[in-house]
């Protein structure tokens, strides 16, 4: 069987085999599904990249280690991965938030973006899940079951991630007045952003095409170069892209926002109302967490399901 | 190994041979009329069936396995006959298995143990086309390329593209988390799949995901994609639809050495560029490919390169230059762009029809489905055709070379003593050897029954104990296909509900 990066056993070793417990991050998303329950021990998990493959487009990296000096490291190749980059905020909390980055119509979800984990399990004991490439259906697909999971079936201590080349040339624009539908028709458009009235975009690819959707987009009106996408209002709501689309009807409730179309994420200042969720569907995030934790252990207080 | 995979392929893809076994197939007993009489009544005499000839059908896939046995083989139309049948099932205490088209190259839609075979073919129809969210809803039984039609005028399309979409189905590729070769750049099933209705072993009805973002709590659908039938139903997909690309191009690159081939995969991705596929074909595959299909191939070559690169078109120019460059830096003898439309149709047309053209090869052949770091594929070339060397057999190679996705087939003819001895050796070999090299057991075939005893060699106890976690918390206990994919150590309740139908008289 695989053999394991030195820092897993003394991280499982931490975790131990009992007691309310839980991984502190960089703490950026730390009250995502409620509060950590009173008298849970913190953990860290461990840091530091451990192998980039860029001709491999992968990246075995402790959980521990932040999102943006991991990017810089990859940055050298003109690689990145799928996971959103904040200040503070570490590879294992952003898998565990499972919240996409805002460049996610060019770069996907990040769900997509785990390939392999090495986790401790409730029982204390490491598991793997996945595999070592970029392609493997075998046996059932615990990656996707962690990620999003607030570390409450296992604590990550090592992911293998999918990289992305970056962009040949990178440009954020923000247009005036502009219908963000057409904006969203520009193929090059890594994100795209609506306040209601503005619309921001990332244009990321080739030169040829970057200057071709330029081009595309002047003819639509105003359009100016900026350094980057609008302040972001605090909360997130997840809505269909038809509702984030057709945002601003809702805007009583919050507040003045930022809509990511074709997506579906809003930025709003005002939280979610909790979403109603089917009775079945809760059922059987019980019992996942039943069968994954049987005593509760693992970041009690927090629930997926509260995550709006 | 009475049957093969090429006259599985053959029955699959159309030219059906008779199924002079259906005989074979062990006798319902009387033990089933009432299992039969109440499925009969929940759905209608006209979907339900217990006869020799559709039990033999439904007993096997397109894989060599040939130890199924399907009890009664029901054929819903919505997704309350589908509740109707679990719950039934659940009654007389038989398992449920869910089949597709029987495409499948793992023995996952093999039943084991007599169950309820619920068949999805009368369930193919497209629910609704949604543009604004970028999805549509299918129900399972659709089938692949009829998907891909139906979209098609409204300039977006169904992006996973198996070598078998003309036969296979949605719920088939849902259950095996299917590629293909566009896969490369666009990810497998999973990645295109935003919301599935399930029904589960206990008849309830859920939908795991949404259309929203980010659905709230565990990702139930991302753990539901894959799982061979063995954690519910799919009785409805809402499949995330992608936009045409604005330009396509479409190229063939020709070498003297298999080495140099795969050294230009490598160096593709190695330059950053991700083409939206790469397939690579050696020389004993370009000429069957060729005297099958006329695809136009070189047959002095010693392996093609398929390579498509897709985007907007100043980017598509670029990238199909450096693609060019790499492969003559290595050693191309031809880079041949598809001149237009016909032409780039054809170059596919010989790459998916490659298991086909095999069959005229050699009467027998065994597939195998593993993957290995996409870096490595010069070292594990080498080492297949060693392995085979070693075992006197014939291989023949054409793989989604990009992601480092192997599919060599070992042809052979079963007639001749000990040859099926030697493929199974040599399988064995080329598994054991990716697993080596840092690969995976299956890249897109799922595990089945055929790899089952393999996955112990991939994952260790613990891996297998939290994935058994994940089946029995959709599934308690086991009546969805049971016996697959987890190894029989790792399936104790699996081996409870095959017994059950051995004890089918009890009931009687
Ligand atoms: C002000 C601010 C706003 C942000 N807004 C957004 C936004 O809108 N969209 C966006 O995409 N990103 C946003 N981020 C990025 C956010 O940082 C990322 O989601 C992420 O990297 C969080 O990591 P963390 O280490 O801070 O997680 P933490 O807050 O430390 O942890 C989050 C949760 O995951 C658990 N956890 C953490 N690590 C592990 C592990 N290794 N194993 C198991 N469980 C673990 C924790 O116990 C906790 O329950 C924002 C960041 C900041 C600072
Ligand atoms: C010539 C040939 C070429 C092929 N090329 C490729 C390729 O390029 N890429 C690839 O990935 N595969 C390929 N395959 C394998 C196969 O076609 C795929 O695995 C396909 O997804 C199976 O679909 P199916 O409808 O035939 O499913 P089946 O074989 O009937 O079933 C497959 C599995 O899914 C389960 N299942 C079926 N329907 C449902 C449902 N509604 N709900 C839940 N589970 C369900 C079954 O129980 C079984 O475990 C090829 C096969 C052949 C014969």
């Amino acid at each position: 069987m695989a053999h394991f990066d030195e820092a897993l056993p003394a991280f499982a070793a931490e975790v131990g085999a009992d007691g309310p417990v839980c991984v502190r991050g960089g703490g950026t998303r730390w009250s995502l599904g409620g509060e950590a329950a009173p008298g849970t021990r913190e953990v860290q998990a461990p840091e530091g990249v451990v192998a980039f493959e860029p001709a491999e487009m992968t990246v075995r990296v402790r959980a521990g280690t932040p999102v943006a000096a991991l990017h810089e490291e990859l940055a050298e190749s003109g690689q990145r991965t799928a996971l959103p980059e904040r200040a503070g905020g570490t590879v294992g909390g952003a898998l565990m938030a499972g919240e996409s980055s805002i460049a996610r119509l060019g770069l996907g979800p990040v769900r997509d973006a785990l390939l392999q984990a090495r986790y401790v399990c409730a029982d204390g004991r490491i598991a793997g899940a996945g595999a070592g490439t970029v392609k493997n259906v075998s046996g059932f697909d615990l990656c996707r079951l962690l990620v999003g999971s607030l570390g409450t079936l296992g604590l990550v201590g090592e992911v293998l991630l999918r990289t992305f080349p970056v962009g040949e040339t990178e440009r954020w624009v923000r247009l005036a007045g502009a219908d963000p539908g057409a904006v969203r028709s520009c193929h090059t458009a890594a994100s795209v952003l609506w306040d209601g009235a503005d619309a921001w975009t990332l244009l990321s690819g080739y030169e040829v095409d970057v200057d071709d959707d330029l081009s595309r987009l002047a003819a639509l009106g105003a359009c100016e170069d900026v350094d980057g996408p609008p302040e972001l209002p605090p909360h997130r709501w997840a809505c269909t892209p038809a509702e984030a689309a057709a945002f601003d009807a809702r805007n009583g409730t919050a507040g003045p926002f930022v809509a990511e179309i074709g997506v579906g994420v809003v930025h709003a200042s005002e939280p979610q109302p909790l979403r109603p969720v089917e009775p079945g569907v809760a059922e059987l995030n019980r019992r996942f967490k039943d069968r994954f934790d049987p005593t509760g252990r693992l970041n009690p207080g927090r629930d997926p399901l509260r995550k709006p | 190994m009475a049957r093969t995979l090429a006259a599985a392929t053959r029955r699959v893809l159309g030219s059906r041979r008779r199924g002079d076994r259906a005989a074979a197939a062990p006798a319902a007993g009387a033990a089933d009329a009432a299992l039969v009489a109440d499925l009969v009544e929940a759905i209608g005499a006209d979907r339900v069936r217990a006869d020799a000839a559709a039990r033999y059908l439904a007993s096997r896939d397109a894989s060599i396995y040939k130890e199924g046995n399907a009890g009664p083989v029901c054929y819903p139309g919505t997704t309350s006959d589908v509740v109707a049948c679990v719950k039934v099932a659940t009654r007389h205490g038989r398992a449920v298995s869910p089949r597709g088209a029987g495409t499948g190259l793992s023995g996952g839609a093999a039943p084991l143990g007599r169950p309820v075979v619920l068949s999805t073919t009368r369930m193919d129809r497209l629910l609704e086309i949604d543009l604004d969210n970028g999805v549509a809803w299918v129900q399972p039984g659709m089938v692949n390329l009829d998907l891909t039609r139906a979209l098609a005028p409204h300039g977006v399309h169904y992006a996973p593209d198996p070598s078998s979409q003309a036969a296979c189905t949605i719920g088939g590729n849902v259950g095996n988390n299917a590629g293909g070769p566009h896969c490369l750049a666009y990810g497998v099933t999973s990645a295109h799949v935003a919301a599935v209705e399930v029904v589960l072993s206990d008849g309830s009805v859920v939908t795991l995901g949404d259309l929203t973002a980010e659905p709230a709590g565990y990702d139930l659908r991302g753990a539901f994609v894959g799982s061979e039938g063995m954690c519910g139903i799919a009785t409805a997909v809402a499949v995330r639809l992608t936009r045409n690309p604005p330009a396509v191009r479409t190229m063939l690159l020709s070498f003297d050495d298999v080495s140099d081939a795969a050294t230009t995969v490598s160096a593709i991705i190695a330059a950053g560029i991700v083409p939206a596929a790469i397939e690579m074909m050696d020389q004993r595959c370009v000429r069957a490919v060729e005297d099958f299909a006329q695809a136009g191939y070189p047959k002095e070559a010693a392996a093609v390169l398929l390579v498509e690169v897709d985007g907007a078109a100043g980017g598509v120019a670029i990238a199909a230059d450096r693609v060019a460059g790499i492969a003559r830096r290595n050693q191309a003898v031809s880079v041949r762009t598809a001149a237009d439309d016909g032409e780039r149709a054809r170059l596919w047309k010989g790459r998916k029809s490659a298991f086909g053209a095999v069959a005229n090869v050699m009467p027998d052949y065994y597939l195998h489905d593993t993957v290995v770091p996409r870096t490595r594929l010069v070292e594990v070339l080498e080492r297949i055709y060693d392995i085979v060397d070693r075992h006197d057999l014939l291989v023949l190679n054409v793989f989604h070379a990009g992601d480092g996705n192997l599919h060599p087939i070992l042809a052979y003819d079963s007639r001749v003593p000990g040859a099926e001895e030697r493929v199974h050796a040599a399988g064995r070999e080329i598994i054991e050897m990716s697993l080596d090299m840092g690969g995976a057991l299956t890249g897109e075939h799922g595990i089945g029954v055929e790899k089952r005893e393999y996955m112990d060699r991939m994952f260790s106890p613990v891996d297998l104990d939290q994935q058994s976690r994940l089946r029995a918390s959709f599934d308690p206990h086991c009546r969805m296909n049971p016996g697959k994919v987890l190894p029989s150590a790792h399936s104790c309740s699996d081996i409870g509900a095959l017994k059950a139908a051995d004890a089918a008289g009890v009931w009687g």
